[in-house]
Order: C-alpha cells, then sequence, then structure tokens
C-alpha cells in the first residue's frame, strides 16, 4: 500500500458484533422456556437469592468494565495516527488517576467482599433452610451412572426421581460408591459433590409443587450425559400417598436386588433389570434398611453384612416374580406441570 | 516366542491400533469414530513421514543438526518453543471444532462417542495449557528477554535446551497417542478417583501422566534459567526498575513456574504410583483421599493461569505504548500490578473447589483473595487505556490483538468476579459458564497475547515482516470467532449445561449450541489465515524485507540490533541509561553508533545432551506407558550415561573473533546508512525495511 498523507486504518468490527451479542446474552436466559433450566429462572428460595446475588454483581463490577467498553473504541479513534487530537508521547503519570484506577476497583471489591462474606454464610450449603416445618431427610448415593434417593425415615428409597413435599425443605446427605460426582438441581439451589467414603450435605427448597431437572455435573465416564434424575416437589398428602405405594408396591432392598441396581450402569438399565421394562424412569424400594446410607459410606463389605442380615432379604421372598404391585395398590400419577 | 513378544511390546497389542475397534465391530457409528481417528493418525504418521523424506531430499539433516536440534541458542530455542507450540495449536484448534460439531448436533445424540469425546476434551485441554500455551510463551520470552535485558544468552543454555527437549518429548507422547490409542477421558486436571486404575484401566490415563511430567519438569527448569538470567545477567545500567514491561513479567511468570510448576510433578508422580505400584494416596479405598490430588493440583493450576497470563500482559505492555507512539503509563505501578498479581496467585487455589464441602468461612477468605486480584488487574487495564490517551495510535495487526484483547478481557474479568463468589459458583460451577470464563481469560488474554507477540517480533527474528492482508483476517476472525464460540456458552451455563457433555437433551440447548459450532468454524478459519500469512510472508519475503531491525520505531534494547541479531546479540554490551534505552538514543540522535573497539566474544558451545535426551525422555515415557520395562531401563541408563558424559565435555563454550563481530556489525552498519528512513505512515509499505524517521521531543514520526 503506498501512502497518500492520512493512512487508512481498517475499521474495527468486532465493537458492533460485541455489543449486540452482549445484549443478546444478558437478556435472554430468563426462562421463558418454562423449563425451569437454570438458576435464572429460581423455583426455590436458594436460586432465588443466588439469582439476585447474581445480578447485583455483574451491575456493580459494571461500573469498572463498563467504561473499558466503551472508551476505548473512542481512544482509538480519537488519538489516531494522523488525526488532530493533542500527543503528548512523554505524559506518563497523574497523581489524580492513580487514585481514581486504584480506589475505584478497590471500593468495588470492598462491597462485594462484604455481600460475597455474607451472602457466603447465609447460602451456605451445609445451613438448614429456615422452615416452618421439618425438613425432609433424604440421603443421595451416586452410582456409575445413576443417582440412589434414601429415605430413612420413610424406610424407602427411590432412584430416578427424587420426591418431596413442596412445604418441606430438603436436607440432603450425599456420598458416591465410586469417584467424585456433583449433584445438581439448578432450578433449586446449589450443587455439591459427593464423594466416596465422605459425606457432604446440602439444603434445597422449592417454592410449590412441580418438577425440576438434576443431573450430575462432574464428569464421571461415558454414560456421564445420562446420569440424570428430576426432581419432584408434590402435594403434602400426595407425597404421602407416594410414601404408602412404595412401601407396598416397590422392590425390597435385599443383597439380591442392591446387587442389581449396582450393576447395571445406567437408570434405565437398572429400571429394565429390575422392573422388567423400562418406562417411567423410576425405581421404587421398600424395606430399606436402616443404616443402609451410612453402611454405603463405610464400604462395600459393610453393605453386604447389613443386606444379608436384614428382614427384607426374608420379604423379598414373599414377594410376587413379575416384582409388579399388587393388584388394587394406589399407583400416584405425577404431576408433570407445576401446579399454577 | 510370545513369551518374548510379551516382554518386547509390554501391553500394547493390536486393539491400540485406531482402526482396530472399526474392523472388529463395524456398525455405523463405530466406523465414523474409528475414522476421525485413523485419519488424525494417518495425518500425524504421513506428516512425519513427509517431513523425513523432505529434510533428506534436501539434504538438510547435518544443517538441522548442527544449526537447530544442537544449538543452545536463546534465540533458536526460543523459535523452536514456539514452533512446537504452532504445530500443538492446530491439533487442539481441530480437536475443538469437533467438539463444537458434536456438541452442534448433540440433542440426544450426535456422530461421537462417549469416549471419543473423553478424549477430545483431555487432549484439548491438555495440549493447549502444556503444549501450546507453556512452549509459546516460554519461546517467546526466551528469544526477547536476553535481547531486552541486553545479555548474551540465557544463564544456563545447555539446561534451556533440556527444557526443549523434555517439552518436545512430551508434545510427540501426545502425538504417538493419536496413532497408539486411547488417551487418558479424565480431562486435563486428571482428578482421580477417575484416573485411578480401577476406573480408568489402560494406557490413556498414563499418557496423560507422563507428558504432564515431562512438561511441568521443562517449565521448572525454564523458570530457573529466566529467573536466574534477569537477576544475574542484565547489562549494565539496566537496573531492574528500567526493564521493559514484557521483562518483568517474565521474571514474575519465572518465578511463579518455580513455585507452581513442582506441585502438579508430585501429584502426577503420586498417581503414578498409584497406579503402577498399587499405591493408595487418591484411591477410593485403604485410607486414600482424592482431596488432597486435588489441593495439589489447584497449588499448581492457579499460579499456571498467572504464568500463562503475565507475558501476553508483558507484550500487550509493549504493543500499546509502541503503536501509540507513547512511552508506557504508569511503568510503577505497572510493576506492582504484576508482582501482586503474582503473590496473590498463591493465596486463591481453593476456589476451583467451592463446592467441595469446606466450611463457608473458609469459602468466602479465598473468594474474597480472588476478587482481589481483579484489582491490580484492572489497574493494569486502565494503565493500557491511558497509554494510548493523548498517542498516536496505528491500528497494526498486533494493536488489533490489542484492542480485541482490553474489551473482551474485562467480560472475562466480570465473569471471573462472578465465579469468585462461593454462593454463584455453586450454581455456575462445572458448567459451560465457566468453560467460557476461561477460554475468555485465556483466549483473548493469553492466545492474543502471543500472537500480538508473534506479528510484533517476528520481523526481529526472521529480517522481514509479516503479511497484512492474512494478519488482519487471521486477527478479526480470532475476535469474531472467538465471541461467536464462547459467548453462547456464558448462555449454557446459565441455563445450567454442565461442562464435558457429549449429548444432552434439553432442546433449549440447541441453538446455542449451533451458534457456538459456528464460531469454532470461525476460530478454524482464524487458523488457516495465519497458516496462509506465514505461507505468504516467506514467499514474498524480500518484498517485506526489514534487515535494518526496527520496523515499527521500537523503544528497547532488541530494536536496536540487525534483523536477525547475530548469535551473540550484541557486538559491544551496551550501556544503559535510562528505561526504553533505544527510544531515548533515537531521540538523541545517538542510534546506530559505531564502537570504539570490538572483542573476542565467547558463546556456549552447541550440545548434543538436549537432542539425546529429548530422544531418551520420549522412549521412557513411552515404555511406562506400554510397560515396555526394557526401553524404560535402557533409555534411563543412555540418559544417565549422557548426563555423566556431558559433564567430562572440557570445551563447552567457543570464541568468535573480534575480527568476524566487526565484520558482521560493518556490513549491518552499512545497510543502515543506506537504509531510507520511513515515517509511521509508510510502515506496512514495502518502503519499511526497519529504519524509522527519529522522534522528535519522544513524538514519533
Amino acid at each position: 500500500m503506498k501512502s497518500h498523507g492520512r493512512p487508512v486504518w481498517p475499521v474495527h468490527p468486532a465493537r458492533g458484533c460485541y455489543a449486540g451479542l452482549l445484549l443478546l446474552i444478558f437478556a435472554t436466559l430468563t426462562g421463558c422456556s418454562g423449563e425451569h433450566l437454570g438458576f435464572l429462572d429460581p423455583q426455590g428460595p436458594v436460586a432465588a437469592a443466588q439469582r439476585s446475588h447474581y445480578w447485583f454483581v455483574v451491575a456493580l463490577s459494571m461500573v469498572v468494565v463498563l467504561p473499558v467498553i466503551v472508551l476505548t473504541p473512542w481512544l482509538v479513534w480519537r488519538y489516531r495516527y494522523g488525526g488532530t487530537a493533542v500527543y503528548r508521547p512523554r505524559w506518563t503519570f497523574s497523581k489524580k488517576m492513580e487514585w481514581l484506577i486504584w480506589g475505584l476497583p478497590f471500593l468495588i471489591v470492598a462491597v462485594l467482599s462484604y455481600v460475597l462474606w455474607t451472602a457466603t454464610h447465609e447460602l451456605d450449603p451445609y445451613q438448614p433452610l429456615p422452615s416452618a416445618k421439618e425438613p425432609l431427610r433424604v440421603q443421595v448415593v451416586g452410582y456409575d451412572w445413576k443417582w440412589l434417593f434414601i429415605y430413612p425415615e420413610q424406610g424407602i428409597a427411590t432412584a430416578g426421581k427424587l420426591v418431596f413435599p413442596a412445604d418441606r425443605p430438603l436436607a440432603l446427605e450425599l456420598t458416591s460408591t465410586t469417584v467424585m460426582q456433583s449433584f445438581f438441581v439448578p432450578a433449586l439451589g446449589s450443587q455439591i459433590y459427593a464423594m466416596n467414603n465422605m459425606v457432604t450435605r446440602l439444603h434445597l427448597a422449592a417454592d410449590g409443587p412441580g418438577a425440576f431437572r438434576g443431573q450430575n455435573a462432574q464428569y464421571n465416564g461415558k454414560h456421564f450425559h445420562e446420569q440424570r434424575f428430576t426432581a419432584e416437589a408434590l402435594e403434602p398428602q400426595t407425597f404421602n400417598d407416594f410414601v404408602e405405594a412404595t412401601r407396598e408396591a416397590g422392590i425390597p432392598m435385599g443383597s439380591e436386588h442392591y446387587a442389581i441396581f449396582k450393576h447395571h450402569s445406567t437408570l434405565r438399565e437398572a429400571e429394565r433389570a429390575l422392573n422388567g421394562k423400562a418406562s417411567d424412569g423410576l425405581i421404587r424400594f421398600s424395606h430399606v434398611p436402616e443404616g443402609l446410607f451410612e453402611a454405603i459410606v463405610d464400604g462395600p463389605l459393610v453393605v453386604q453384612a447389613l443386606l444379608a442380615s436384614e428382614p427384607a432379604a426374608m420379604a423379598a421372598e414373599n414377594i410376587p416374580a413379575t416384582l409388579e404391585a399388587p393388584a388394587g395398590a394406589p399407583i400416584v400419577p405425577f404431576k408433570k406441570e407445576k401446579v399454577q | 516366542m510370545s513369551h518374548l513378544l510379551d516382554i518386547l511390546l509390554g501391553r500394547l497389542g493390536w486393539d491400540a491400533l485406531p482402526f482396530w475397534e472399526m474392523l472388529q465391530e463395524p456398525t455405523t457409528f463405530n466406523i465414523i469414530n474409528g475414522t476421525i481417528v485413523t485419519g488424525a493418525a494417518s495425518l500425524v504418521v504421513f506428516g512425519a513421514l513427509a517431513l523425513v523424506i523432505l529434510i533428506t531430499w534436501f539434504g538438510k539433516w547435518r544443517m538441522l543438526w548442527s544449526e537447530w536440534l544442537t544449538s543452545v541458542d536463546h534465540k533458536k530455542i526460543g523459535i523452536m518453543f514456539i514452533v512446537v507450540a504452532f504445530v500443538m495449536l492446530a491439533r487442539a484448534i481441530i480437536e475443538a471444532v469437533f467438539m463444537r460439531a458434536q456438541q452442534s448436533v448433540g440433542l440426544e445424540g450426535g456422530f461421537l462417542s462417549p469416549e471419543h469425546f473423553g478424549e477430545f476434551f483431555t487432549t484439548h485441554g491438555t495440549i493447549m495449557i502444556f503444549f501450546m500455551a507453556m512452549p509459546f510463551l516460554t519461546g517467546l520470552i526466551n528469544y526477547i528477554m536476553p535481547l531486552q535485558i541486553g545479555a548474551r544468552d540465557l544463564a544456563f543454555p545447555v539446561m534451556n535446551s533440556i527444557s526443549l527437549a523434555l517439552t518436545a518429548a512430551g508434545a510427540a507422547l501426545v502425538m504417538v497417542s493419536l496413532v497408539l490409542t486411547p488417551f487418558s477421558t479424565g480431562g486435563w486436571s486428571g482428578y482421580p478417583p477417575f484416573t485411578e486404575s480401577p476406573y480408568s484401566p489402560g494406557a490413556g490415563v498414563d499418557y496423560w501422566i507422563w507428558a504432564v511430567t515431562l512438561s511441568t519438569l521443562s517449565s521448572t527448569m525454564t523458570g530457573i534459567n529466566f529467573a536466574v538470567t534477569i537477576y544475574k545477567k542484565r547489562a549494565p545500567g539496566m537496573h531492574l526498575m528500567r526493564m521493559p514491561l514484557f521483562c518483568w513479567t517474565a521474571l514474575t511468570t519465572a518465578i511463579l513456574m518455580i513455585f507452581g510448576m513442582p506441585p502438579l510433578t508430585v501429584a502426577t508422580a503420586l498417581l503414578a504410583l498409584d497406579r503402577y505400584l498399587d499405591f493408595h494416596f487418591f484411591t477410593t479405598d485403604l485410607g486414600g483421599n482424592m482431596m488432597n490430588y486435588v489441593n495439589l493440583f489447584w497449588a499448581f493450576g492457579h499460579p499456571e493461569v498467572y504464568i500463562l497470563i503475565l507475558p501476553a500482559f508483558g507484550v500487550f505492555s509493549e504493543v500499546f505504548s509502541t503503536f501509540s507512539g507513547k512511552r508506557i503509563y504508569g511503568y510503577k505501578t505497572l510493576v506492582i500490578a504484576t508482582i501482586s498479581i503474582s503473590a496473590l496467585s498463591f493465596t486463591v487455589w481453593l476456589h476451583h473447589f467451592f463446592t467441595m464441602g469446606q466450611d463457608a468461612s473458609v469459602n468466602a477468605v479465598f473468594g474474597i483473595a480472588t476478587m482481589l486480584i481483579g484489582i491490580p488487574t484492572g489497574v493494569k487495564v486502565y494503565d493500557w487505556m491511558l497509554t494510548m490517551y493523548r498517542g498516536r495510535i496505528r491500528l497494526t495487526i498486533p494493536m488489533v490483538y490489542a484492542i480485541g484483547f482490553i474489551m473482551l478481557f474485562v467480560i472475562g474479568g466480570l465473569t471471573g468476579i462472578i465465579l469468585a463468589n462461593p454462593s454463584i459458583d455453586y450454581q455456575v460451577h462445572n458448567t459451560l459458564f465457566l468453560i467460557a470464563h476461561f477460554h475468555n481469560m485465556l483466549v483473548p488474554g493469553m492466545l492474543f497475547g502471543m500472537l500480538a507477540g508473534y506479528n510484533f517480533w517476528f520481523p526481529k527474528a526472521f529480517g522481514f515482516r509479516l503479511n497484512e492482508r492474512w494478519g488482519y483476517r487471521a486477527a478479526y476472525s480470532w475476535i469474531i470467532g472467538f465471541i461467536l464460540a464462547f459467548f453462547p456458552l456464558y448462555a449454557l451455563g446459565l441455563l445450567g449445561m454442565p461442562r464435558r457433555k457429549v449429548a444432552f437433551f434439553e432442546p433449549a440447548y440447541l441453538p446455542w449450541t449451533i451458534i457456538a459450532g459456528v464460531g469454532a468454524l470461525v476460530v478454524l478459519f482464524a487458523l488457516f489465515s495465519l497458516v496462509m500469512q506465514l505461507g505468504v510472508s516467506i514467499r514474498r519475503r524480500s518484498d517485506y524485507a526489514a534487515p535494518v531491525g526496527d520496523p515499527w520505531d521500537g523503544f528497547s534494547l532488541e530494536w536496536s540490533t540487525s534483523s536477525p541479531p547475530p548469535e551473540y546479540n550484541f557486538p559491544v554490551i551496551p550501556q544503559i541509561a535510562s528505561r526504553d534505552p533505544f527510544l531515548s538514543e533515537k531521540d538523541r540522535g545517538q542510534a546506530y553508533q559505531r564502537p570504539k573497539s570490538y572483542a573476542n566474544i565467547e558463546m556456549p558451545a552447541n550440545s548434543a545432551l538436549g537432542p539425546i535426551l529429548a530422544v531418551v525422555s520420549f522412549l521412557m515415557a513411552f515404555g511406562l506407558v506400554w510397560y515396555m520395562w526394557w526401553l524404560v531401563i535402557g533409555g534411563g541408563l543412555i540418559g544417565l550415561a549422557a548426563l555423566i558424559g556431558r559433564s567430562f565435555v572440557r570445551r563447552t563454550t567457543r570464541i568468535i573473533g573480534a575480527d568476524e563481530v566487526r565484520r558482521t556489525h560493518e556490513r549491518w552498519l552499512d545497510q543502515v546508512a543506506h537504509a531510507q528512513a520511513i515515517k509511521r505512515a509508510d510502515e506496512r509499505d514495502t518502503a519499511n525495511q526497519g529504519l524509522a524517521v527519529p522522534p522528535v521531543e519522544g513524538a514519533v514520526q
């Protein structure tokens, strides 16, 4: 290129592109889909608090971020080579600017730190949630590649669905029989790791009845993407019916059934092996022996010993070979949609 | 016979061949996946073969050996590091395109098998960090830093060559894993217990362990080398506070390497003990605890983030001031900010696992420490803007990268602040939001910095400028491709989509994964443009020649030498009187002075130790992966012999005579005298031979 006085520098196409996309990103995601995918469409108090904290941090940080995005293109244009703006090649320091560029970020980080400290303590997943009613205790066990939910007070267990009454918070204890996993129901709140030989805790609650997407968020092998479940908040009475039905019609949790469940890779496989078909993505266990979760934490040998000595093993003999629910037992329909 | 084969081949069998499964079970799915791997493997095999044939055809083996492989010249080693980086960059980008393509059609399916997808994200991450980013920044510092501080070489030139050898061996190991599969599926962070033998049997994780181990050993030595060089080899008068900012970032990076790399070497070594000798550091039984690994890994991993980003900050400091025709604003501030960042980088590792169940107060402390890093980083961004303020900005290719960087990087900074809040991290951890965040730091930050540096210093290293048409295309498609590929991932993360998913079941994700897929294609075009840029530039190198050595009206010492500089860099070691020494010289009309006298120069002699250790460490690692113990022992013995042999070498230096130095220098000064000085308006013209119209009162012309 030959020069003809002023050089023509190419325009910077990134600018327009960038602002448009930014808008798109922040304008969507507020959950028009009705699927309650993420915490920006919160369905429980924890996720709702996380959303407001999120927008607060975004807004406050913008004080530092926006000037860069707005002023940089202006600087590049205003002080272009060949332009007529002031040129001070030796100007390299200003005390005032120094106060501003250190002071402003410092103030913002100070405010954010205060908010961070309080929010971290308020939303500590180990803290029980404030509620008039007792939380429902559920013990969560991660397998490759499915979750088992044990309800110690009800003596039942489920896989594929985590069912709880909408008016009570959930108090979860988690462990893993295998590699590290991360239990995550985005619409309700925090995720937490489930680790072998260890117990972690998590408290969640739903605003009302509904079904929420749950998953493992920590990669653990080839069926990782299939390790999903539904967290269903039910009307209290429906929940009680569900517990009753499971007690009567569930598969007794004995050594044999436990082994079948454990050794089939995905929920679908386990369902097919235990129910004889893979239909509604739910496996129900009855006669869950007390202390099963603690035994799982202690290791497979302890589980074996516990299951071998339990009445569930005996009870299993009385169950019809088909494992179908006895005629007349109430089968509770699950609400698929959130009740408005 | 078969017993002998077992000993010879270890556990290497037919099933390691990439097309084996496809032949055994020829389902459509297997054929697609097998063809992809076989194609990649053929590329490696035929690429290597073609290289060997070409070198033989042109009879360049001797030249390659004596002038490159055994060379301990910091400039040549720097170039070789960057060559490794570019080759690995190409592979890792192609892998990224495959992953984005898979997720673009990944609603309840796709074409990649889960194992294959797992290998893709593992090799992509491992390569990008250990075999693209690390060699790139190591190469750039290697080349530029000694020139900027007025030194003739690094403090330990042979160790430098060994650093290159180990990185090259690690990179070769990752490449070989394409031919003799599989690679690990445990991600670049290789968390146990997933990477323990009960859950990941086979050679995959072992490939990963030894490749990473070689890389960390290499970087530890590099760190020592850089730090000692900066402390001990500066030219007289080059006080620490007169060093260019790139050297400051090189120093802090070197210190981070020294303290940050060993934890990972230890972690992978312990994992290897678990896998090979049945130890129980991180297993699920007999007292093992994976949390120890997670802590060790991030004790490396977080300083590593700043090892990657600080040199890029250094490049941007040089680029902003040079192309704004203005000295850097707030030099001291930038030095203080750089040091603060590197010190704070050791206090934040826990933010990588807020969700592991520790106390809220612990999480909060680490969250606040993380946000503190935002302060010096923000200050740096504003310092660069103030450098442009009242300058004369030329939008050259390095500057396009720099502008793209500064505007995109603050978005990454914002999402970093978001992630620093444990209560929000509980929602976005392990999701694509996190992936978008660290790519937002590493692509516009680290990679744009390296590419800016590549365009900036290429004329210094090779004596000709890079083609601009393809250069701009590459820069703009990097910026646009990055935005398209990664901003959708922020959205997907907020919608609760975990990372590392081969397929998904939520239709709402699909539009976003398709946009990201398009972005990946734009990035692929950027890669193509980089290749074209280099090709066109080499073909037209006489048009772009700038042998005088100062094509951008530079400020620091490297621009005061010829392009490329002589092996000894400076015929006479310069006396430094100020910051931006070359700018001051030009300003006072004292540039290109004829030295009063010349002296003999003693330079380190070539050494074969580097290439020997490259081969040996590759063979040992390969033997360890496939249980070929004879190879491990044999390689170890040869390596040991080479090390001992090296200590008996008496002539470790060679003398370059004063006459030769005079001849070379006078020839260059003649070139300077006959070159036409150009103004900045003609900077991108073929008239730019690397001689600038000297500045007037500091104002570039």
